[in-house]
């Protein structure tokens, strides 16, 4: 069953083109990745999903449903976005945090049942995060700040999870514990996961299909193995990187090709 | 349910206090303090009413003290409450403008309602209005003027909007504050020592006739109130609170706009109080963290039980007449302030 489908998909800030007649769609319990170079339009992407942003032109479907028929609230009880970077002015702690992913199930005062607890603690215990439960945003690591915030999106009982680099800046470790957390929940709920990333490695060994952009379009869309050839990759990236398999997986695996060893 | 690696069954442990069990016990602690603050401001002032009598007069059985009754229902208490109403108006104000401004420093007259209102009641003053209605209306219309202009001069772009708001607002003040200071150069001696009082905040006008306006304020707490958990989510970041349902950009005008009406509601009445909404959001936000549905109502009630002394000590500490009490919220505030700045961590 298809969760998500844009239908060529236009958005322009000030005139600029930065979604540029995007089409594509996204199974349930798919693992999706949208690659391409800064400012190629993946997190434009996303909040064109997420309802953050309207197209210029272009339909989205969502869970066979016009995206136009849902309500803010109704759209957030389906998609969740990890957005790139929580501000941490305000001190709130872990629960606190995870507890607002019920928001859009709640009624006008929003004041929380068991079962809003329940998930909270859930979805705490899945991410890891439960230790910290008591402790504010700004006391964790860049790593177990973000787990906190796709346990908030767990909370929402999203059928579809939108994530924004969420392993940019992060030590390998914690990359691989978020990676195999996403892997591990759409397992289970099999929740479509759509992940905007520059780590092309993570991206071969963990995503079923591929979306490769660049200036606001698709370069191509695809397995790993069909994404990862040269010609997609040097076209969007403009720049020399070498394909070869990854002992792991039998993935493609991709280096960057740096100036000093070219000269040799 | 979610099979993590560790098993869910141990979710029975963590533990959760409900914001239903935690606001309770927040709101009856502080509401306690408020009761004995109030019932300290009402027993003590120049002249001395046993707290013995006020007992009495409280549970009504004692009618054979006319003064004694006159002291505490005319006077005292007209006092009392709109000491109380002004210090929960300035800190939730100071809550607000806080979070949404995502700036410590912002205060309930940040965007240009101290500049205004002052202008318009010093013109009030200077022109001889007597207080009520004159100078009170003058003060609100001022304040309506200069936050009119500054939303307006700020109404452009949505992801800079905060940072016009906030120097659209600092601009209209100082403006204002170079008028005032050319109205009080050309004024004379008596007027200025009015106006001094008016500038530093001054609870001593207080009488049952002007109370009736305070009511005006109560509408606008259960709007932030309600609004409170929206509040929370756009703290965490603009487009994550889209995503999850929350219209920021109407929730942000409605909190802009009720915030600086019921600010500009006390502010005709009270004159400058400063410190207020500065101290008690900050004090209160170190012990019970960032969650406004909780900091709302504790804004509320510790806002008013620290004006409340504040106004007591300034009625009561001078041998003959009284002080500003915007005096003794600066003398008092910033040493806490700067006390909770310096504290270890």
């Amino acid at each position: 069953m298809i969760a998500l489908a844009l239908h060529n998909n236009t958005l322009c800030y000030n005139g600029n083109k930065v979604v540029d007649n995007v089409s594509f769609s996204a199974e349930e319990g798919e693992f999706f990745m949208i690659l391409g170079p800064n400012g190629a339009g993946k997190s434009s992407l996303l909040k064109l999903i997420a309802g953050i942003e309207e197209p210029q032109s272009g339909q989205i479907t969502i869970l066979d449903k016009a995206k136009g028929k849902y309500s803010a609230r109704d759209l957030a009880k389906v998609v969740a976005l990890v957005a790139q970077q929580a501000p941490m002015d305000f001190p709130f702690s872990v629960v606190e945090t995870v507890l607002m992913g019920r928001s859009p199930h709640l009624g006008l005062l929003g004041i929380e049942g068991e079962r809003d607890y329940t998930l909270a603690k859930e979805a705490m215990y899945f991410t890891e995060v439960e230790q910290f439960a008591d402790r504010r945003l700004d006391q964790l690591s860049g790593g177990e700040r973000q787990r906190v915030m796709i346990a908030r999106a767990i909370c929402q009982e999203p059928k579809i999870i939108l994530l924004d680099e969420p392993t940019t800046a992060l030590d390998p470790a914690h990359q691989l514990k978020i990676m195999d957390l996403m892997e591990r929940f759409r397992q289970e709920k099999k929740t479509t996961v759509i992940m905007v990333s520059h780590d092309l490695n993570l991206a071969a060994l963990y995503s079923d299909r591929l979306l490769l952009m660049k200036n606001g379009r698709v370069v191509v869309i695809g397995t790993p193995a069909e994404v990862f050839v040269p010609e997609y990759l040097e076209k969007s990236y403009e720049c020399d990187l070498l394909i070869d398999e990854n002992p792991v997986g039998k993935v493609p695996r991709v280096m960057p090709f740096p100036e000093k060893f070219k000269m040799r | 349910m979610l099979q993590g690696k560790k098993v869910a069954n141990k979710s029975g442990v963590l533990p959760i206090i409900p914001i239903t069990r935690k606001l309770p016990l927040v709101c009856s602690i502080l509401a306690v303090v408020l009761i004995l603050c109030a019932l300290l401001a009402l027993a003590n002032g120049p002249s001395s009413v046993s707290l013995r009598e006020i007992f009495s007069l409280v549970i009504g059985s004692d009618s054979t003290n006319p003064t004694a009754s006159a002291i505490l229902w005319k006077i005292r208490l007209p006092r009392i409450v709109l000491a109380a109403v002004v210090g929960a108006t300035l800190s939730l104000g100071g809550m607000v403008f806080q979070a949404l401004l995502r700036n410590p420093l912002a205060e309930p007259y940040i965007l240009g309602i101290s500049g205004g209102s002052a202008v318009g009641s010093i013109s009030g003053i200077l022109l001889g209005f007597s207080f009520f209605p004159g100078i009170t209306l003058l003060s609100f219309l001022g304040s309506m003027v200069t936050l009119a202009a500054v939303l307006i001069l700020s109404g452009g772009r949505s992801s800079t909007r905060k940072d016009s708001l906030l120097l659209g607002g600092v601009m209209m003040n100082a403006f204002c504050g170079a008028f005032i200071m050319f109205l009080i150069s050309i004024s004379q001696g008596a007027k200025v020592q009015e106006i001094v009082y008016w500038l530093m905040g001054d609870l001593s006008i207080a009488s049952s006739s002007n109370l009736s306006l305070l009511l005006l304020c109560f509408p606008c707490f259960i709007i932030i109130l309600i609004l409170a958990r929206p509040l929370n989510i756009i703290l965490t970041g603009r487009d994550a609170a889209i995503a999850m349902g929350v219209n920021v950009r109407l929730i942000s005008t409605i909190l802009l706009i009720t915030t600086s009406l019921m600010v500009s509601l006390i502010v005709c009445q009270s004159g400058l109080i400063g410190f207020v909404g500065l101290l008690i959001p900050h004090l209160l936000r170190i012990f019970l963290g960032a969650d406004h549905r909780l900091l709302g109502p504790s804004c509320i009630l510790g806002g008013a039980s620290f004006l409340v002394i504040c106004d007591l000590i300034a009625r009561t500490l001078p041998d003959n007449g009284e002080m500003p009490v915007g005096v003794v919220t600066a003398l008092v505030g910033a040493p806490v302030f700067i006390f909770l700045l310096w504290r270890p961590r």
